[in-house]
């Protein structure tokens, strides 16, 4: 079934690379939620997760830096009846693209963002990004990253965001059942998903020490305070769902404009007759 | 219908007066007693206090541009009086409070009438128009319609408005007969005629064009569009969006474009900075997206609320790397309209961004134009519903004109792949030295039949005669003032500035044995399209980059030294 999201194409990617863990749960993710490859648009940023939409058998859009968001929520508006998913990096998403990230929250539109968020820039060989511990040594932090990480669920919580997670690459069957529930979700769905980067900063082992989930110790994904307070913890790393609330989505703001929406309308001749009247 | 053939007017005061509602009113009063109108503002970057002004010229034929004198000005403060008191050639109507001890000012019982009618002060501007359309015998029920549609929204705000003219205008008699000034004349308003301003044109134009996504940022003198187009969103069915940066509001727009949807953003210089990256990203992936860029004088934040004409160069070679674009510099508002609605259509026709390039003087200037007509917008090479090809559907299959068949996203059979990055004809990333070869050849193909619509349509000439004025944009409203009378002058003004529309611009200077530029800019970038284009050297360029549009009286003073030499 999820071979059908799969163009055949043979992902370039570092051996180990967290993204293959993100690749394979969405394929099946998306197989699970019995969508057509037709009916799924990809929105991927610049950067390795870039690459997804190569490797994806779906509608694509391919678009520079930092600006998911904004494209996503351009095809969503202008056609409510796709499915579309944003991958972003954490440099995409966090650092050159953060002015988007709340207000695509606070909009409530209804669009999936994925980051795939190693805390690195890969594609760059290896410089900080916004999330990026302090004190890491990286190519453009020789004396150690001088600056704190950004909390990006703290973040997406305090914007507004209607459903709020965080998945682990290394857990591919724990991601897809978050992709589902992500996708699934009407209004806007952050996933931050840590995939760590087998080239310039493994950490797989340290995240699987640290890593457990939510659902297991009873977290109420109902409470803004709850998921808030998890997603100060430092020491063990939540994943799961955070926070989950109901919204109306932002396309609900203009039902006169959606029978058909304007992406699906052939233009037609407009009789501004009664416009004119105005300036007499 | 007697009466007189010219009639100019200005108002002025501190912001937050209603200076531009009164100027609109005053505007479309004259316009409906059978007067040519063209109405022009001035305000700095403030909301309250400072001054600003709004005139407007009447004439029983075509007006295009103000000149430097005025016959009427009403002053809401003292610093109008001073301010414009050099130019004016028959009467400053002020109230009493204002004009005292003030020399040659009428003091109106302004602030009377609006008390009488126990109207709030700020009606004193109304009162103003009323006591000046009394001095000129005017007609005050085609005052009084005017609030009532200017003020429609509130009814009763309306009723006061223009109970305060009437008060004023009656209490004008007296003063008419002693100024015995010469009076309006009262007729029908121009047959099939509008009085519009360019910005509202250009949003109606590209409705007219079949736009159903606008998404903008507020900047002046651009955010207008955006005010119109979420005003008329309901009964058009569009999705209007003030999104978080210019960034934002081009991404979606292209967004929405890639997902099928006509759309179009609007900005000013700064914005379109902003704008630029994303500019590529459209031609790149060949999405059609349409883009105001109403000019302001720069650089940086410049001159925030003032024309200029200095983008020219910057826009038709925005973003890196190179490829075909449109762009379209109307000069009024019939041409904005048609700029708007051609603007779409040409977007998605040949799959590329157009830039639709106004500035401050065009776009909030109003002037008396033909009502535009009822167009038909055509969809250019569009998949929607089923794709039934043989092969595969390739988003960007290399084609004898460069277009690409665009599927939407949803259409069964095929998969849309957009891709910002070179790319194959199946949109998948390529580094291909062939590849990339042909897929800029395939885009670069376009442009001949790109052309073909410039030299079409990227051209006027006005008159004739052996000294031809180019010019371009809302520049050619003060030469076309400026030559109206004067003998052997043709004016030029070119529409397409991308691509450059040589063929025809050759052909239009024909038989010239002088051209000479007009544009407000100080470098002369017109001049230099001539230059790269015709290999044509200008016998003469005006520039001017104070902010303020070009007078008919300089263009024609600095015209007139060409002709006695």
């Amino acid at each position: 079934m999820a071979e059908k999201f799969d163009t055949g194409r043979r992902p370039v990617w570092c051996p180990g690379c967290g993204n293959f863990g993100i690749l394979v749960a969405l394929r099946r993710a998306l197989a699970r939620l019995g969508l057509e490859p037709e009916e799924v648009v990809l929105v991927t940023g610049i950067g390795c997760h870039g690459r997804m939409s190569g490797y994806v058998r779906a509608n694509t859009f391919h678009t520079i830096h930092g600006r998911v968001l904004p494209l996503a929520t351009g095809i969503k508006l202008a056609n409510p009846s796709l499915t579309v998913i944003g991958h972003s990096g954490d440099g995409d998403a966090y650092a050159i693209g953060l002015g988007h990230l709340p207000h695509a929250a606070r909009r409530n539109i209804d669009v999936t963002l994925i980051v795939h968020d190693n805390m690195v820039f890969g594609l760059t060989t290896g410089q900080a990004t916004p999330t990026t511990p302090k004190g890491r040594i990286t190519r453009s932090t020789p004396y150690g990253n001088p600056e704190e990480p950004l909390n990006p669920l703290f973040l997406a919580l305090a914007s507004g965001a209607t459903f709020v997670a965080r998945g682990f690459s290394g857990d591919i069957a724990h991601l897809e059942e978050l992709i589902v529930r992500a996708i699934r979700h009407e209004g806007f769905s952050f996933l931050d998903v840590i995939q760590p980067c087998a080239t310039f900063f493994n950490i797989y082992r340290e995240v699987r020490r640290r890593v457990y989930k939510l659902e297991d110790e009873g977290h109420d994904t109902r409470s803004l305070e709850a998921a808030i307070r998890k997603s100060l913890e430092t020491e063990r790393i939540p994943i799961g769902v955070f926070f989950e609330t109901k919204k109306p989505p932002f396309r609900e703001n203009f039902p006169h404009a959606m029978s058909p929406p304007p992406g699906q309308r052939v233009p037609r001749s407009v009789d501004l007759s009664h416009v004119w009247s105005r300036y007499r | 219908m007697s009466g007189r053939e010219e009639f100019t007017f200005l108002v002025g005061g501190p912001a937050g007066a209603g200076v531009f509602r009164s100027g609109l009113v005053a505007a479309k009063t004259l316009f409906r007693h059978g007067y040519y109108v063209h109405g022009d503002n001035e305000y700095p970057s403030i909301i309250r206090g400072g001054h600003q002004w709004m005139m407007v010229k009447a004439a029983k034929r075509e007006v295009y541009a103000h000149g430097e004198e005025v016959d009427a000005v009403l002053a809401l403060d003292k610093e109008t009086v001073a301010r414009h008191r050099g130019r004016v050639r028959e009467v400053i109507v002020a109230d009493e409070s204002v004009a005292r001890g003030l020399e040659g000012v009428v003091a109106a019982p302004l602030m009377r009438s609006v008390r009488e009618v126990g109207a709030p002060s700020v009606a004193v501007n109304m009162a103003g128009l009323g006591f000046v359309l009394g001095l000129y015998r005017g007609d005050v029920g085609r005052l009084e319609a005017v609030i009532r549609d200017v003020f429609s929204k509130k009814r009763e705000v309306a009723e006061v408005n223009a109970r305060v003219a009437r008060r004023a205008y009656e209490y004008a008699a007296e003063a008419a007969g002693e100024l015995a000034l010469e009076p309006l004349s009262i007729g029908e308003p121009p047959r099939g005629k509008i009085v519009i301003d360019g910005n509202s044109a250009v949003a109606l134009g590209a409705l007219a064009g079949g736009l159903s996504f606008y998404a903008a940022y507020p900047m002046t003198p651009a955010s207008p569009i955006l005010h119109l187009l979420a005003e008329l969103q309901k009964e058009y069915g569009l999705v209007v969006v003030q999104p978080e940066s210019e960034i934002a509001a081009i991404n979606m727009v292209t967004g929405a474009a890639y997902a099928g949807a006509r759309a179009m953003t609007a900005t000013s210089g700064g914005g379109f900075s902003l704008m630029t990256e994303a500019l590529g990203q459209a031609a790149m992936t060949e999405t059609p997206v349409v883009i105001v860029e109403a000019m302001r004088a720069g650089p940086s934040t410049g001159l925030p609320t003032y024309t200029s004409q200095a983008d020219l160069r910057f826009v038709i070679h925005a973003s890196q790397g190179e490829f075909p674009r449109f762009v379209l510099a109307p000069g009024d508002p019939y041409e904005a309209y048609m700029a708007g609605f051609d603007a779409l259509n040409l977007a998605w026709k040949y799959q590329v961004p157009v830039i639709v390039l106004t500035d401050k003087y065009l776009a909030e200037g109003y002037w008396t134009v033909d009502e535009p007509p009822r167009l038909e917008p055509s969809e250019g090479k569009v998949i929607r519903g089923e794709y039934r090809g043989e092969e595969p559907y390739k988003r960007y299959k290399i084609t004898p004109d460069g277009v690409s068949p665009m599927a939407i996203p949803g259409t069964k059979g095929a998969l849309v792949t957009a891709n910002s990055s070179e790319h194959g004809e199946d949109g998948y990333g390529s580094t291909d030295p062939e590849v990339v070869t042909a897929m800029q050849d395939k885009r670069f193909r376009k442009l001949s039949g790109m052309i073909e619509e410039a030299n079409g349509k990227g051209v006027k000439t006005y008159g004739g005669g052996p000294l031809a004025v180019v010019t371009w944009g809302s520049t050619k409203n003060a030469v076309l003032e400026a030559t109206r009378d004067m003998y052997g002058v043709r004016v030029v003004q070119v529409l397409y500035l991308s691509p450059f529309p040589s063929e025809r611009l050759s052909r239009e200077l024909e038989g010239a044995d002088r051209v000479l530029v007009v544009e407000a800019n100080k470098t002369g970038q017109l001049a230099s399209l001539l230059r790269e284009h015709l290999l044509l050297e200008p016998d003469g360029f005006l520039g001017k980059y104070d902010g303020r549009p070009f007078t008919p009286e300089e263009v024609e003073e600095w015209i007139t030294g060409f002709m006695e030499g």
